[in-house]
């Protein structure tokens, strides 16, 4: 019998993050993703974890890359004005290939903003918030049970492409309690570390396996001695200038995403097979937009439902084939009109686009996009 | 010339290094690895950990476990890396605008929970690498880029303020005196609990042409000529100490490391 539970958001995130195997959370405390790092605190030393709060939310991420280099799962979480502090080590983490799991629970912004209240405005941030290129992987959970799950996918999938993964909840998703069906989590089935296999005098930490195109990773303390930097480095991680080594590190670092793009992208979708109008939505607003959708078809109105799992990388190909079908996609967000950019940058030009904004600190009411429905049905 | 166990510590292959020739940090780099060759530390199980600037390079020189991080944060890191492997000697390389501005915040708190990683403050009071901006070290009265009119800001005393917050073991040397400067890394890492060993070293391209210290030499002498041992300042007033750097162990307490408080907090979690 699979366990029953009743948990919010951030427990979820905390307990699926434990059965992932994360070993080791380094942290900060700020509302409202707080929850989690108490949860780490009281479990990891019990499973010979490590749990370390740090003096800010820059060292906390810093920390959780310290603990992934010397060899364990590894998770930070944090909140707006934390998730913008650690952005400079966030891209240390993509330059450097290092695992690590980012949870940012969304509140409004800018600034301190709206430290209780939920939106949906990070999500430009956390494909683009960090300096330079990099790929970006991003899962928006839309439920405890979600959370739970892809928790689990994003230390899985930190671990085979050696790069940091995000999660954005967001303060409803966060703090809503809801049933969740524990999965059972066969150990065996969680992806780990490729570890080197050539002896340490061989070891070229940043050769990609000519496979899978992914470099292999040694612990710090496992034998293999090599240097880890932020600086663009070559194969062997030492800084270059020279112009080859600088594009050929670049170009993989964005291909990790690129090429594995259709195992990583994630999507949900509900009476799009007639739909004339479908909306659009992700996070806890797909919530009350999947509510409008089912009362739209009530009435009569040929709506559907799409819901990125995945924002980054977004299911483009899927919406743009989407829009050749449907007259209109609504798009509500709890930001100014953020990732209908990408929707427009999809659909292009074949449907129409119509962004519906709420950033007043509540959720939508499943009436408010209803009534959007049936405006444009 | 480095013995040839010091030099097998060397990752020679990515040389030539970038300091100027004449820069104090090789005398620094060398008195550590004298100082791990004599402790009998394995390379792949020491960690130097740094952050950015021309001291921070020294991690990449190293044939060890070496991670070279972000500007002012490499004790966070290494932090991590500790918790996360105790068994692990972790040395953290980084200069003075890394230690005490950007990355103030981590070194106090890296002293205050007294975790067991040795900090290597290489001080030349400016900012090297950027070409001779004004640090939290930069003595008043001297100029630097952003100083040009003389820095009026008081300066840190980095032993002070690692005594403050709370670390093991607190040391200064000059590179003036590399002896001196090997034992005190020795002391740092032996001791169990945050050890910082500030050492004295300079930037005549930078700091030393405009504060009348052109020449390495000079700066050798500068260092030799204006050090007083611990033992002696103690007997000289304020105004005799005035622009002198004091030199020696100023803190050697056995308080609680962080690493063994955690894995006690574990056993005892664990054996409810």
């Amino acid at each position: 019998m699979p366990e029953v539970a009743f948990w919010q958001g951030n427990e979820a995130i905390a307990y699926g993050a434990l059965a992932a195997g994360c070993r080791f959370f380094g942290g900060y405390p700020i509302t409202p993703s707080s929850e989690i790092a108490e949860i780490m605190a009281e479990r990891l030393p019990k499973l010979n974890g490590r749990f370390i709060q740090m003096e800010d939310e820059i060292a906390g991420i810093a920390a959780t890359i310290g603990g992934s280099i010397a060899g364990m799962k590894s998770l930070t979480a944090t909140s707006g004005p934390g998730f913008s502090l650690k952005q400079e080590n966030l891209g240390f983490a993509y330059i450097a290939e290092i695992p690590i799991v980012v949870v940012d629970v969304m509140r409004g912004g800018p600034s301190t903003g709206l430290p209780t209240k939920a939106a949906q405005q990070d999500v430009m941030q956390a494909r683009w918030g960090t300096h330079g290129d990099h790929g970006t992987i991003c899962y928006a959970p839309a439920s405890v049970q979600e959370c739970y799950e892809v928790t689990v996918k994003a230390f899985n999938a930190a671990e085979r492409y050696r790069q940091p993964i995000l999660i954005l909840s967001d303060e409803v998703i966060g703090h809503m309690r809801e049933k969740v069906v524990v999965p059972e989590i066969d150990p065996s089935t969680l992806t780990e570390r490729k570890r080197p296999v050539d002896i340490p005098e061989k070891f070229v930490p940043y050769r990609p396996d000519p496979k899978d195109d992914l470099p292999c990773m040694a612990s710090f303390g496992d034998g293999y001695t090599w240097h880890i930097t932020g600086l663009t480095h070559n194969d062997w991680g030492f800084p270059t200038n020279n112009a080859e080594e600088i594009e050929k590190k670049m170009k993989r670092l964005m291909r990790k995403v690129d090429r594995f793009r259709d195992d990583i992208v994630e999507y949900e979708t509900e009476s799009v097979g007639d739909a004339e109008v479908v909306v659009l939505a992700y996070g806890s607003v797909a919530r009350s937009s999947l509510r409008a959708v089912h009362d739209a078809r009530v009435r009569g109105i040929k709506a559907g439902f799409f819901r990125p799992v995945t924002l980054w990388p977004f299911p483009d190909k899927e919406i743009e084939k989407l829009a050749r079908k449907v007259k209109t996609i609504i798009v509500p967000e709890l930001n100014c009109g953020q990732m209908v950019l990408e929707v427009e940058r999809a659909v292009h030009g074949k449907a129409k686009v119509l962004p519906v904004n709420l950033v007043n600190g509540e959720l939508f009411k499943p009436e408010e996009i209803l009534a959007v429905i049936e405006e444009v049905a | 010339m480095p013995s040839q166990e010091v030099f097998s510590w060397l990752r020679t292959r990515f040389f030539p290094h970038i300091w100027c020739p004449g820069c104090g940090h090789g005398i620094i780099m060398h008195a550590l690895l004298r100082a791990l060759v004599a402790l009998k530390k394995k390379k792949s199980e020491t960690v130097i950990a740094s952050g950015i600037g021309c001291s921070s390079r020294m991690a990449g020189y190293i044939d060890a476990c070496t991670v070279h991080t972000t500007h002012g944060r490499s004790l966070a890191f290494a932090t991590g890396i500790k918790l996360a492997k105790p068994e692990l000697t972790v040395i953290d390389v980084m200069g003075d605008g890394d230690c005490t501005a950007i990355g103030g915040n981590h070194f106090i708190h890296a002293c205050r929970r007294n975790i067991d990683i040795t900090a290597i403050v290489m001080n030349n009071n400016i900012y090297g690498m950027t070409g001779g901006q004004a640090s939290p070290t930069t003595p008043v009265g001297s100029i630097a880029t952003t100083t040009p009119y003389g820095a009026i800001d008081p300066s840190f005393d980095v032993c002070r303020l690692a005594e403050g917050a709370g670390a093991s073991y607190v040391a200064r040397s000059t590179i003036a005196n590399p002896k001196q400067a090997e034992q005190f890394i020795m002391n740092g890492i032996k001791k169990k609990g945050f050890s910082v060993v500030e050492i004295m070293t300079h930037c005549h391209t930078t700091f030393g042409r405009k504060n009348n210290r052109r020449t390495p030499i000079d700066n050798v002498n500068f260092f030799k000529n204006n050090s007083v041992p611990l033992a002696k300042a103690k007997e000289m007033s304020e105004e005799e100490l005035a622009g002198k750097i004091i030199t020696g162990e100023f803190v050697n307490r056995n308080i609680p490391e962080y690493t063994e408080q955690y894995l006690a907090l574990i056993e005892n979690v664990r054996g409810k």
